[in-house]
């Protein structure tokens, strides 16, 4: 049983603790005709976190990194080895059918619609099987209709959907019930840019409210980018940064990037500490600096001293290349 | 999707609609403590799961025309070999020839009413891995397939049941029954026969939660349902002691055979009570063995994982 003081204690505004979370996994495997090797694989290795009601987050790592495990074990449907988990104030697995009603889940390559029903249909089960008052239920599909342009194909049987048009409807069907915390499991995967923007248009206006908790895992960073001011990254099962974008790049020295086009090839006299030539093109004409710290006006103050300048740009670090370059350590 | 494209990233959150706009989605009571639903909620949650079965499996109509021929052609078929082992007068299991005649023809109607066949729903869906849709509401799957089930139950009465029985009554005659309860009573019946139905086929898809596969256990209750129901002839052809260890060593005769031996009213009016009784017995077993065997089978899921 759990006792209702740690009930209670979740009446802050910390939505999802979790303490030195770990899950391993059996693995059998025969060597020769009898004999089994049984091996012990640590997909989860001591998570720790911490979200505050209102948050959005976006949980990122490579495959296999232990995200989904993770996000399995948040919402109930698979038990930790050892390790503190609450959602909500509820402990996941034991109180799953509770806990039910106090999430929405939505994993992008599964359904929870019915198949061979209208959506509206499968919105009106999912108010029944929630026991949501109706007046609440009406309000909030009102709104998702309206924003999510659900109107068109209400009436379509949902294995007629396209996925776009039934990625709107697994969102909204996460939200019937009014959730206190979302999870998101790739929601946009395998959709193409239009109905990504919108999708993300959509988090964006609920995450903007700050009443809904959004975890959001994604292969895609430009979600992160324009959705999640806090990002966790996670590795071997482990949590290797918790923080915001800009963090990350300055934690990884993501470097801004300057290029420059000259009217003649020559050597620009930039001798100054964080400034690297990264690359030479058009023969010597167009140079590519690499800044760690330096502000790229003072660069280009010194290289326009000595004239001849005919063109200069500035490129941000992409959250891919810091990512990328993360994942590679 | 024209007009949500137009307000595409980056979002820049509109702190004041943005809030409006979420009050709506998250509860408006912070961290309240849920109370189950009460028993009207319950009853109407189960009256929604029960409609929306039956009209997922009326949107299929030519699969329901095409059973409904086979059924007419088994009818006839079924009912001639029947027939011919009570001619002379002779009485093959006790039944004359109008009982035998409805034997037949509502037992072609209820057929996919209660479901003997194979129903691999469940088992699909853990070798998918869409059960944890399931498992991620707050209501027992159980209670929510077997809502479901009732529906398709419903909608086979309509659909599967009625014509085979005006065209068994067209071509042969059949047996009105004489007392006043039997009627009622084979609808009970017939309730608990698919609610045994249900139970019994779901406890072999919960098989796919340590077999992964559930096709070899879905044999072998196609096999047995199929023989010890009563589908394939009635039991009371079979030896007394062979009747005595199915009816009362197994739960196969009411899924079949006590519905339609209701019906044409084969044993006295306290066997016929006693038989419903009997099905009472078997659901009251079955249904917490089913609960058991769910709960060990989520158990298994949660800690080894999908």
């Amino acid at each position: 049983m759990i006792d209702t003081a740690t009930e209670t204690m979740i009446e802050t505004d910390t939505m999802i603790e979790v303490r030195d979370l770990r899950k391993e996994f059996t693995i059998k495997r025969k060597i020769g005709r009898v004999r089994r090797e049984t091996r012990t694989v640590s997909a989860v290795d001591g998570v720790e976190l911490s979200i505050a009601r209102g948050e959005m987050v976006g949980y990122i790592g490579p495959n296999g990194a232990g995200k989904s495990t993770t996000l399995k074990m948040m919402t109930g449907i698979l038990t930790p080895t050892s390790g503190h988990i609450r959602v909500c104030g509820l402990e996941p697995v034991p109180r799953r059918r509770r806990l039910a009603r106090r999430i929405g889940v939505v994993f992008g390559q599964r359904s929870q619609l019915w198949w061979d029903l209208p959506l509206r249909e499968s919105f009106r089960l999912l108010g029944a099987v929630y026991t949501v008052p109706r007046a609440e239920h009406e309000a909030r599909l009102k709104r998702c209709r309206a924003m999510l342009e659900l109107d068109e194909f209400m009436d379509t049987p949902v294995r007629q959907l396209s996925l776009g048009q039934r990625m709107r409807g697994e969102i909204t069907a996460a939200l019937l019930h009014g959730p206190d915390v979302l999870f998101l499991d790739e929601p946009t995967i395998g959709l193409d840019v239009v109905s990504k923007q919108s999708l993300r248009a959509f988090l964006a206006e609920i995450g903007a409210g700050g009443e809904v908790t959004t975890v959001l895992t994604t292969h895609d960073l430009a979600d992160i980018e324009h959705l999640c001011r806090r990002l966790i990254v996670i590795d071997r099962g482990c949590v290797v940064h918790d923080g915001t974008l800009e963090a990350l790049h300055a934690r990884y020295g993501s470097r801004r990037r300057v290029v420059v086009d000259l009217d003649e090839a020559r050597e620009p006299d930039v001798r100054m500490p964080g400034v690297a030539v990264e690359g030479v093109e058009a023969d010597g004409r167009r140079i590519t600096f690499a800044l760690d710290g330096v502000p790229a006006g003072e660069l280009i103050a010194r290289i326009a001293r000595d004239g001849g300048l005919r063109d200069v740009s500035v490129r941000e670090p992409t959250i891919e290349e810091v990512v990328a370059r993360l994942y590679r350590q | 999707m024209p007009g949500l494209a137009c307000s595409s990233a980056p979002p820049t959150p509109h702190a004041a609609r943005g809030r409006d706009f979420t009050m709506s989605f998250a509860s408006a009571r912070p961290l309240r403590p849920d109370r189950p639903p009460d028993r009207r909620a319950r009853l109407y949650r189960f009256g929604a799961l029960f409609g929306a079965g039956f009209r997922r499996w009326s949107t299929y109509r030519q699969a329901a025309l095409a059973g409904l021929f086979t059924n007419v052609v088994f009818g006839v078929m079924i009912y001639s070999l029947l027939r011919a082992l009570a001619d002379d007068g002779r009485r093959p299991g006790g039944y004359d020839t109008t009982q035998l005649a409805t034997y037949v023809w509502v037992g072609q109607g209820i057929l996919s009413v209660v479901h003997v066949w194979s129903w691999n729903e469940l088992a699909d869906r853990v070798r998918s891995g869409d059960v944890t849709a399931d498992l991620l509401r707050p209501i027992d799957p159980f209670e929510a397939f077997l809502a479901a089930d009732l529906g398709r139950a419903a909608y086979a009465v309509l659909a599967r049941m009625v014509v085979p029985i005006l065209a068994g009554g067209l071509m042969f005659t059949l047996y009105i029954p004489h007392r006043l309860h039997t009627v009622p009573l084979f609808v009970l019946s017939l309730t608990l026969g698919t609610v045994l139905s249900f139970a019994l086929r779901y406890l072999v898809n919960l098989g796919a939660f340590w077999l992964l596969d559930a096709r070899g256990l879905s044999a072998v209750w196609l096999l047995a349902s199929g023989v010890f129901a009563g589908t394939f002839f009635p039991l009371r052809f079979l030896p007394e002691w062979a009747q005595a260890v199915l009816w009362f060593g197994t739960p196969f005769p009411g899924l079949f055979q006590i519905p339609l031996d209701v019906l044409v009213e084969r044993p006295g009016p306290a066997q016929q009570i006693g038989s419903v009784v009997l099905q009472l017995v078997w659901v009251a077993i079955l249904i917490p063995l089913v609960s058991r065997v769910q709960r060990a089978a989520t158990d298994r899921l949660v800690i080894q994982g999908g």
